[in-house]
C-alpha cells in the first residue's frame, strides 16, 4: 500500500521516539511523558507494519493484536504496586518468548516455502534469537515464580548442577555448530530451543532472594539482546536499534546493581547467596554467647521520635513484605507536624529489583524528593537524631566496612551506625539474607523494636499522635 | 551483516550515555519501560502472522504476536501508572 520508503521513515521517526522517550527518564518531571513518547514510536512502527505489508489475512494480525493488548492491559491495571517485581520479570518473559518465536517463524517460513535455506550461517541471528529469548523466557518465569511467592525465594542448589549446566550449554553451542556443519534444521532448531529453556531455568533457580535485583536487570538486558537479534534475522533496523538500547539499559543497571552490592555478576550467577530474609528463623541460637539487644516498646520509640529535631527512614525488603509503606508514609507526616524533619535513604539493592523502595514509596505518596540515593545522604546520618530501618538489614550492616570475613565486605552500606539512635524494626532477631548476623543490633545505642513492620507502625503513629 | 552489526553497536553506545544519567528513583520505571521498547520485535511478529501460505510460520506468528502485544501494551501501561505517582513536594508546604 506504501512504498518501502514510507516504512523506513516511519521506522526511524520510531527510534528517535524511543532514544528521546528514554532520554526524559532522566527526570521524574518529564518521566511520564517520555514513556508516552516511546509509546507513540510504538504505535507508528505498528501502523507503518500493517499498512506495508500484503495485508491478506488481517484476522490473526487483529486477533494477536486484541488478545495481547487485552491481556496486557488487564495486567497493568490490576498488579498491585508490592507485585510490581513479578510483573516485571513475567513482561520480561513475553518480550523473550517473542523474539525467539519471530525467530522460530522465519526458519519455519524458509522450510514451508520450500526454497531450502543456501548457507546455514547465513542464519546466525535466528539461532542467537532463539537461545538468547527462550533463556530469558524460561529465566523470566522462574523469577517470576520465586518473586511472587509461587516458589520459595531461597535458592535452590543441587549437586552436579555445575555439570548439568556445562552439558546444557555444550549442547546448545554443539547444536549449531552442528547446523553450520549441515546438520537438519528443524529438529537442531527444536533441540536448541528446549536446550536454551532448560538453560534459563538452571541459571534462575539457584539465585537467592537477595541476588533477585540483578537478575532482574540481567534478564532486562537478554529481552532486549534477544529482540535485535531478532532484528538481524528480519533485517530490520528499528528491532536492532531498540534492542540494542534496551540491552545497554539492562546491562547498566545490572552494572549498578553488581557494584551496590560488591559482586561480580559471575558470582551473582554462581547463587546460593541469600535466601527471603523474612522467614520466620532460628531466634535463640543467634544470641548463644552472650550479647544483649535492648528492645523497646512503641510508646518510647514514639517519644524519642517525636523530640527529634531528624529523622531518616531507611527502607528495606521487609517493608515491601508488610506493605507498610502507607504508615510509613503517615508516620513521617505527624512527625513533620511535630517540626521533626524526616528525609528516606534508599540503598540500590533493597528490595527485589532496581527501584523498588522508590515505587513502593511513590505508591503511598511519599514525595521523590524526600528520598535520598546512598551517596546523597550518607554524610547526614552524622547528624542525625534516628536512623528508622524499617525492614532492611545487611544494607545498614557496618560488618560491610570492616569484617574482612564476612560475605558482605566491601559492599557499599548506609551508615545509619553514625546516628544518634538507631532504631530497627524487625520481625525478628533473624540475620538478613547474607545469614550474617548485624552487630548493630547489640550496639548501645540501637533499640530493637520487634514485631510486623505495618503493626509497629501503625501503633508508632497513634502513639505520636498522642505525644 | 556489517551495517546492522554497525547500528546496534552505535545504539548500545547511544543507549549507555542517555541511561546513565536515570537516577535510581526511576530505575523500576526505566527497567519496565524499556522492557515495553523491546516489544518491537511485535513488527517481526505482525509480518509472521499475516502472511500467507505456511501454516506453522503463521501460527508460530500468532503465539508471537500475542507475547509480544502483552508485552508492549502491559509494559508502557504500567509503566504510565508507576510514573504517574511519582510526585514532588507540594510547593506551599
Amino acid at each position: 500500500m506504501f512504498s518501502e520508503g514510507f516504512t523506513a521513515g516511519a521506522y526511524l521517526i520510531a527510534a528517535i521516539l524511543f532514544i528521546r522517550g528514554l532520554k526524559k527518564l532522566q527526570s521524574p518531571v518529564t518521566a511520564r511523558r517520555g514513556n508516552r513518547l516511546a509509546a507513540i514510536g510504538m504505535l507508528l512502527a505498528i501502523v507503518a507494519t500493517l499498512f506495508s505489508q500484503q495485508i491478506l489475512t488481517p484476522a490473526e494480525m487483529i486477533g494477536g493484536l486484541a488478545v495481547g493488548g487485552l491481556l496486557g492491559a488487564v495486567m497493568a491495571k490490576r498488579v498491585q504496586m508490592t507485585g510490581m517485581p513479578e510483573l516485571v520479570a513475567a513482561f520480561n518473559g513475553f518480550g523473550g518468548l517473542a523474539s525467539a518465536l519471530v525467530a522460530g517463524a522465519e526458519i519455519a517460513r524458509i522450510v514451508e516455502q520450500g526454497g531450502g535455506f543456501g548457507d546455514p550461517r547465513g542464519h546466525t541471528g535466528a539461532y542467537l534469537s532463539i537461545l538468547v529469548g527462550m533463556v530469558t523466557f524460561s529465566g523470566s518465569f522462574i523469577a517470576f515464580m520465586k518473586l511472587s511467592g509461587k516458589m520459595t525465594g531461597n535458592p535452590i542448589q543441587f549437586t552436579g548442577r555445575y555439570i548439568v549446566l556445562a552439558t546444557c550449554s555444550a549442547a546448545a553451542v554443539g547444536s549449531i555448530v552442528w547446523i553450520f556443519l549441515g546438520g537438519d534444521m528443524v529438529s537442531l532448531i527444536i533441540i536448541l530451543a528446549g536446550l536454551s529453556l532448560v538453560l534459563g531455568v538452571l541459571l534462575v533457580i539457584p539465585i537467592g532472594g537477595a541476588d533477585m535485583p540483578v537478575i532482574v536487570a540481567f534478564l532486562n538486558a537478554l529481552s532486549g539482546l534477544a529482540a535485535a537479534a531478532t532484528g538481524f534475522v528480519l533485517s530490520n533496523t528499528v528491532l536492532i536499534i531498540s534492542g540494542a538500547l534496551v540491552g545497554a539499559s539492562g546491562i547498566m543497571l545490572t552494572r549498578v546493581m553488581c557494584v551496590a552490592m560488591n559482586r561480580r555478576l559471575r558470582h551473582v550467577l554462581v547463587g546460593g547467596f541469600g535466601g527471603d530474609s523474612d522467614d520466620a528463623g532460628d531466634d535463640a541460637k543467634q544470641l548463644e554467647d552472650g550479647r544483649t539487644i535492648t528492645s523497646t516498646s512503641p510508646d518510647d520509640t514514639a517519644i524519642l521520635l517525636s523530640y527529634a529535631r531528624k529523622v531518616i527512614i531507611v527502607p528495606g525488603y521487609g517493608l515491601a513484605v508488610a506493605q507498610a509503606q502507607h504508615q510509613v508514609r503517615e508516620l513521617a507526616d505527624v512527625l513533620q507536624e511535630h517540626g521533626v524533619e524526616v528525609k528516606y535513604a534508599i540503598h540500590p539493592v533493597a528490595g527485589r529489583m532496581p527501584g523498588h523502595m522508590n515505587v513502593l514509596l511513590a505508591e503511598a505518596n511519599v514525595p521523590y524528593d524526600s528520598l535520598f540515593e546512598m551517596d546523597d545522604i550518607n554524610h547526614e546520618f552524622e547528624s542525625t537524631d534516628v536512623a528508622l530501618v524499617v525492614g532492611a538489614n545487611d544494607v545498614v550492616n557496618p560488618a560491610a566496612r570492616h569484617d574482612q570475613t564476612s560475605p558482605i565486605y566491601g559492599m557499599p552500606i548506609l551508615n545509619v551506625d553514625q546516628a544518634k539512635t538507631v532504631i530497627f524494626l524487625k520481625r525478628s532477631m533473624r540475620p538478613g539474607y547474607s545469614g550474617v548476623q548485624n552487630l548493630l543490633f547489640f550496639e548501645p545505642n540501637t533499640r530493637m523494636l520487634f514485631g510486623d513492620a505495618k503493626d509497629s507502625v501503625t501503633e508508632l503513629v497513634t502513639e505520636v499522635k498522642a505525644v | 551483516m556489517l551495517p546492522y552489526t554497525t547500528f546496534f553497536v552505535l545504539s548500545m553506545f547511544i543507549g549507555r550515555e542517555v541511561l546513565s544519567k536515570v537516577p535510581q528513583t526511576l530505575h523500576t520505571p526505566l527497567m519496565s519501560g524499556s522492557n515495553a521498547i523491546s516489544g518491537i520485535t511485535i513488527i517481526g511478529a505482525l509480518v509472521s502472522a499475516g502472511m500467507v501460505g505456511g501454516v506453522w510460520a503463521k501460527w508460530i506468528g500468532v503465539i508471537a504476536l500475542i507475547a509480544a502485544t502483552i508485552n508492549v501494551v502491559g509494559g508502557f501501561m504500567v509503566t504510565d501508572r508507576m510514573l504517574e505517582m511519582f510526585k514532588k513536594k507540594p510547593q506551599n508546604v
